[in-house]
């Protein structure tokens, strides 16, 4: 069975700040790290080829130092892995992100089970992985809490909804995005990490692609545009009320109310 | 659409044009400032950074007659014709916008006997709702209602379209999305419009820490997720308006390689860490007999009742509802603190809460330091007053 799981780099800490004066991104350092949500699809990857036999690789998208996380995923036990890296994809909304993906893993070979987590802690749009799915034109199921075993050339998985768990089966290929804490992901292995210090990390460009049109890549290829960032204006508020207890119980019931904090 | 361009010869500090972009995706090379793939053109280079030394250049665009494209659009979201009421807030949120621009608003609904159901959004200002019925569409699944949305798309050319940021939309939206090779802003928490028909889409970037705006300039439809309680709801209408569309999808479209085997309803887990709503009695309380009064004002706000650690250790109250470092960490969307002092132990499980209600006779406790509103009363007179104030709103409500 061949495994694939997206794994992202992503900043190590989500406190930005922006500089209200200057309008300047403040940042703390640049420690970076694998996207925590990554972790449960790799570990789900890894258990589907302990039990079942096969292969996991990993495909990151990402500026040259993203290779970190596919080292970290060869010392978890990941077999092989590949960065889609090149100027030309910089600036890529959800949507030439996932053609950037999709062209990316067609170019790395054919699988079975394509595996991402539920969204990224920068992004935290949760979408990269569906639009994949319809780029490569295969079947997906999101919000995955349980993969219940692989029967054939088709995977059981359970889906979380908002009131209800559907039980599916989806035929291969297909891509799942599974839900944090589905599995304990395991610590990478010092002993792997030493075994795959030379392993190979394959590097696609524009010019490995399928689809040589710049146009539909990187900012070029974005449906959406940033206008302008800002910083929030927050809406904490701190405030004492001394009044008779009527007033303080119309007072307290009319800002749940007016808040939507009612169940 | 553009891209950057360094001029070397004006870049007088190099480390300091790296430092300003916040992506590390400038970087040194050979002695030159080079962009990497790490660049989302954010233009603070350009802005803020030594004058000239970078530019920003306009490439041609890809452009789409917007006129072509009409209505504000809602997808309903339900389960099996309950539909969720994140679907009446987006509506009227998309009254609102289609106003301005003078556009229609429709809603699609796609799903198997719904079209009853239906009539119900008649009552929120929709000008048409277009059902896709059909026994393919009991259960959600992404290929078969991928395929209704996208005839309703080819259909009926929205310009914008907007879905609740549910587990069914959050993964509907994207694909379709896609399908459609066009713009989708996930989780926004304002929206407005432009008069060229462009959706102003904000959402928060960065854990929340930056606020992006973000507009789908030269592709239709706009697709947008909204989470629920982000748009206030219309008030319901006695009178039924509008009408009820119904588009034939040929079955062989609704064809999927997933199988659903069988749906599972969800037990509500009770406990107080997924709690959206906690109300905490504290030592102010005088005997057991009155957590009775603490309980009634958790049910009557629809939430749970949690305590602290003294409380929990007299046996008023099972453990598993303590509150703190030798408790549990909580973090629910409101959170009233009753005759609580606040001692650090507990705060440390109970700050990250969104919304922080104390009530306390002690204006000097410590627990207001960290409340969002500090209520200094006696939680014997001010308790029973806001049972009768949620219960009386309730029944106006319902």
């Amino acid at each position: 069975m061949e495994i694939l799981v997206c794994i992202k780099q992503v900043p190590g800490s989500n406190k930005v700040e922006v500089d209200p004066v200057t309008g300047v991104l403040k940042r703390n350092g640049a420690d970076s790290k694998m996207n925590p949500y990554d972790l449960y699809a790799l570990e789900c990857g890894l258990k589907l080829k302990e039990q079942y036999g096969g292969r996991v690789s990993v495909i990151t998208m990402g500026p040259p130092q993203a290779q970190a996380i596919i080292k970290e995923a060869y010392a978890m036990g990941a077999d092989a892995g590949a960065i889609v890296s090149d100027r030309a994809f910089g600036g890529a909304d959800v949507l030439a992100t996932a053609h950037t993906l999709a062209q990316g893993i067609k170019k790395f070979g054919k699988f079975d089970i394509i595996l991402c987590g539920l969204q990224t802690t920068d992004g935290d749009t949760a979408q990269v992985g569906p639009e994949v799915s319809e780029q490569l034109d295969i079947p997906c199921v999101c919000n995955v809490k349980e993969i219940k075993g692989v029967e054939g050339d088709n995977i059981l998985v359970d889906m979380e909804m908002a009131q209800d768990i559907e039980h599916l089966k989806v035929s291969f290929p297909c891509l799942i995005t599974v839900q944090k804490d589905i599995v304990q992901p395991r610590l990478p292995s010092y002993l792997k990490k030493k075994d795959t210090e030379d392993r190979e990390i394959i590097m696609y460009t524009l010019k490995d692609m399928e689809d040589q049109n710049k146009n539909n890549y990187g900012l070029n290829g974005s449906a959406t545009q940033v206008q302008r960032i800002f910083p929030p204006t927050s809406d904490k508020v701190q405030v004492t009320w001394d009044d008779p207890a009527d007033v303080l119980a119309e007072k307290i019931y009319s800002t749940i109310k007016s808040r939507k904090l009612l169940g | 659409m553009g891209k950057l361009i360094v001029h070397q010869d004006k870049v007088t500090d190099i480390n300091a044009m790296i430092s300003i972009c916040p992506f590390n995706a400038l970087e040194e090379k050979d002695g030159k400032l080079e962009v990497n793939a790490g660049c989302k053109l954010c233009k603070l280079c350009v802005k803020k950074g030594q004058p000239g030394a970078m530019e920003y250049v306009e490439e041609e665009v890809k452009t789409v007659d917007k006129s072509l494209w009409n209505g504000i659009t809602v997808y309903v979201d339900h389960v099996n014709g309950e539909i969720h009421p994140v679907t009446f807030e987006l509506l009227g949120k998309a009254g609102e916008l289609a106003k301005k621009i003078n556009h229609p608003v429709y809603a699609i609904f796609i799903g198997s006997g719904i079209e009853k159901k239906a009539e119900e959004l008649l009552h929120y200002g929709v000008d048409k709702v277009f059902v896709v019925d059909a026994p393919e569409l009991k259960d959600f699944q992404m290929e078969s209602y991928t395929a209704a949305f996208e005839a309703f798309v080819n259909e009926i050319k929205p310009s914008a379209i907007l879905v609740g940021a549910t587990p069914v939309g959050r993964q509907l939206a994207p694909r379709v999305a896609s399908r459609f090779n066009t713009g989708l802003t996930a989780d926004c928490t304002i929206l407005d419009i432009h008069e060229n028909t462009d959706l102003v889409q904000i959402r928060p970037a960065f854990g929340g820490n930056i606020m992006a705006e973000i507009l789908t300039p030269n592709s239709r439809p706009q697709l947008a997720t909204v989470r629920y309680k982000i748009m206030d709801a219309p008030e319901r209408s006695a009178e039924a308006k509008g009408e009820i569309v119904k588009i034939s999808v040929p079955a062989e479209k609704f064809k999927t390689r997933t199988q659903v085997l069988g749906i599972t309803h969800k037990e509500k887990e009770k406990s107080i860490e997924n709690a959206d709503i906690l109300v905490v009695a504290g030592r102010g309380l005088k005997k057991k007999e009155d957590l009775e009064l603490v309980k009634e004002l958790a049910d009557a706000l629809g939430g749970d009742i949690a305590c602290t650690r003294p409380l929990a250790e007299a046996g008023w109250l099972n453990a598993k509802h303590q509150i703190g470092l030798s408790g549990r960490t909580v973090r629910p969307k409101l959170i009233i603190t009753c005759g609580v002092s606040g001692a650090i132990q507990f705060v440390a499980g109970m700050n990250n809460s969104e919304n922080i209600f104390a009530i306390n006779t002690d204006p000097n406790a410590s627990i207001f330091k960290v409340a969002n509103y500090a209520i200094i009363g006696d939680i014997y007179d001010v308790i029973p007053k806001l049972i009768e104030q949620v219960k009386q709103g309730k029944g106006v409500k319902a």
